[in-house]
């Protein structure tokens, strides 16, 4: 049951050959059997069985229930950053280790009124800070493919979880790369919606400009699913915007753009071979490919450091423990350098050079990007440089949060959509990512893409034996 | 690569409200010098004519109805308080 997808889910709980409540217990059950090994979990909710029991009853009661709430039954897990009522919500850090929200999350209380259950919330960086799930100040999580590598993050939880079976879908939250590389890494399907397509509300706030909820999963079909759910203006959050996503056929003429400068010399050797590969696939289906050329990489790290650690030092300047949680002295090593160089980036007399020359450059990559989408529908790249790191491999490094993210960041910046898809094994049977990053609100076309592509490849169909790790 | 000094270091602490050790600081100041080092990259990009960037949907003046709701109940908002004094929250004094 366990490797089954959302999709295939709810058509078994449809035909009632199984119930949300033997759903529930077949999950946690192998949760408690195999997540001491690979630590994807922080929290575990309470209270799932009892709503697992409401909501066999609905379905017992009402076939047509399955149109009203697409995810009735369905458990799913959300990262640590989301508000939830009543299950614990620490962003893994020890400033909120011992916080209960006394409010929902848009997303979460979206994720409810379409029927899902929320089985427990997934570990991450702190504060969502890093690309590794190592600077959670509770233990780190590990690859479900291989325990002595990092599962990326910050969402490493989530990715974690959804390949290893613990769960059927889950929810992480991208700012930079937080969906689509530890997605990439874990090799599961990993949509970061266009800034602005699902709500903030409720959600820790990492980088107020970028920070953009949404699915990871087992497929696209299922990330389609799941994200139809959480869309849509939210009065909560006023950068939140309408949007509705529509059945996309692919075109005919449908261009893909291959940026070079993607594709540099430090990129792994099997990484760059596997992206080719799968653009070959797509190309033999009668799709067009075509060079193209994007500002470089390793300005865009330079543009969002200075962006993101200015957010971040104004977003953590709330937590003093007075009203919740634990006073500053709490804060990991990474949060206090991160809000340290915010700090100085803001500050009087450096304004100037950094903060607002950064607020420059952002322009000048989103210009990049419209000037790109004139001569073609998408682009695909990798999703990260490398495959899954060794664990410990972000210890010690200031920067390694925002070098893993090279390839994500300027279209994270330009507020764009990106969606990593699983297209191969590294030769030490990691999976490797690739992405498809569309023109703002181009989510329909994306998603169908990656659907096209999954359809011809079974690489998001492959799993690893979670039960023989030791 | 300048390095920041001791005494930057512990003002930029000081304006983040954060409380380091004197070894704390000096390992801080040699990572916050790394990332600056870094970041000056983007000085090789002529910004001279461009305008900067804070958002990204182009939403403009967003109102909503100034409408009554009922809010979160006291004792709600007080449960995750570590220190309360008949329904207010307890806090260090500002004055002396």
């Amino acid at each position: 049951m366990f490797e089954l997808t959302i999709e295939q889910l709810t058509s078994g709980l449809k035909e009632r050959l199984f119930s949300s409540v033997e759903l529930i217990k077949t999950y946690q059950e192998r949760i408690r059997k195999n997540d001491d090994k690979i630590k994807s979990f922080v929290n575990l909710s309470e209270n799932c069985l009892e709503e697992a029991k409401k909501a066999d009853e609905e379905i017992f009661k009402d076939a047509n229930v399955f149109m009203r709430k697409k995810l009735i039954g369905i458990p799913l897990a959300v990262k640590d950053n989301f508000l939830t009522i009543g299950i614990k919500t620490t962003a893994s850090s020890k400033v909120l280790e011992d916080y209960y929200p006394v409010y929902d999350a848009t997303v979460v209380s979206r994720l409810k009124v379409s029927g899902s259950i929320i089985l427990g919330k997934t570990n991450m960086d702190a504060w969502a800070h890093g690309s590794s799930t190592e600077t959670s100040q509770f233990f780190t999580t590990h690859n479900p493919w291989n325990i002595n590598r990092l599962p990326g993050g910050s969402s490493g939880g989530s990715a974690a979880a959804v390949v290893a079976g613990f769960i059927a879908g889950a929810i992480g939250s991208e700012t930079a790369g937080s969906i689509r590389q530890p997605a990439s890494w874990c090799g599961v399907t990993g949509l970061k919606p266009s800034y602005g397509v699902v709500s903030r509300y409720g959600v820790i706030a990492m980088a107020s400009s970028t920070d953009s909820p949404g699915p990871i999963t087992k497929s696209v079909k299922d990330a389609k699913i799941v994200f139809s759910t959480l869309i849509g203006r939210d009065p909560k959050d006023a950068t939140s915007v309408d949007f509705s996503l529509k059945e996309e056929k692919l075109p005919q003429n449908l261009t893909i753009g291959i940026p070079k400068e993607y594709f540099f010399a430090e990129l792994q050797e099997d990484v760059s071979r596997k992206v080719f590969e799968a653009i070959e696939t797509l190309k033999n289906t009668g799709l067009r490919v075509k060079e193209i050329s994007l500002l470089d990489p390793k300005y865009s790290v330079a543009d969002y450091t200075i962006l993101q650690r200015a957010e971040v030092s104004s977003n953590l300047a709330r937590y003093d423990g007075i009203r919740y949680g634990n006073d500053r002295s709490f804060f990991g090593d990474e949060a206090r350098r991160r809000m340290m160089l915010g700090t100085y980036v803001l500050s009087a007399g450096y304004y100037d050079s950094y903060y607002l020359k950064a607020q420059k450059v952002r322009t000048i990559i989103c210009h990049d990007f419209e000037k790109t989408f004139s001569e073609v529908d998408l682009i695909i790249a990798p999703t990260s440089p490398c495959t899954a790191l060794p664990v410990g491999s972000s210890k010690g490094s200031s920067m390694f949060g925002e070098l893993q993210d090279i390839l994500v960041e300027a279209s994270s910046l330009a507020g764009l959509p990106g969606l990593n898809i699983p297209c191969g094994f590294d030769k030490n049977g990691l999976p490797i990512g690739m992405q498809i990053i569309g023109p703002r609100f181009s989510e329909s076309l994306i998603l169908s893409l990656g659907e096209h592509y999954q359809s011809l490849t079974d690489w998001h169909k492959k799993k690893p034996k979670v039960e023989d790790k030791k | 690569m300048d390095k920041l000094t001791k005494q930057e270091t512990e003002h930029i602490a000081k304006l983040a409200n954060l409380t380091l050790s004197a070894e704390e600081l000096e390992k801080i100041s040699g990572q916050l010098s790394e990332t600056i080092d870094y970041i000056k990259k983007l000085n090789v990009l002529d910004t001279s004519i461009v305008l900067p960037t804070a958002q990204t949907t182009g939403l403009k003046n967003v109102f909503r109805e100034d409408k009554v709701q009922p809010s979160l109940p006291q004792r709600n908002v007080l449960s995750n308080a570590k220190k309360t004094y008949k329904g207010f929250f307890v806090t260090k004094s500002v004055f002396d």
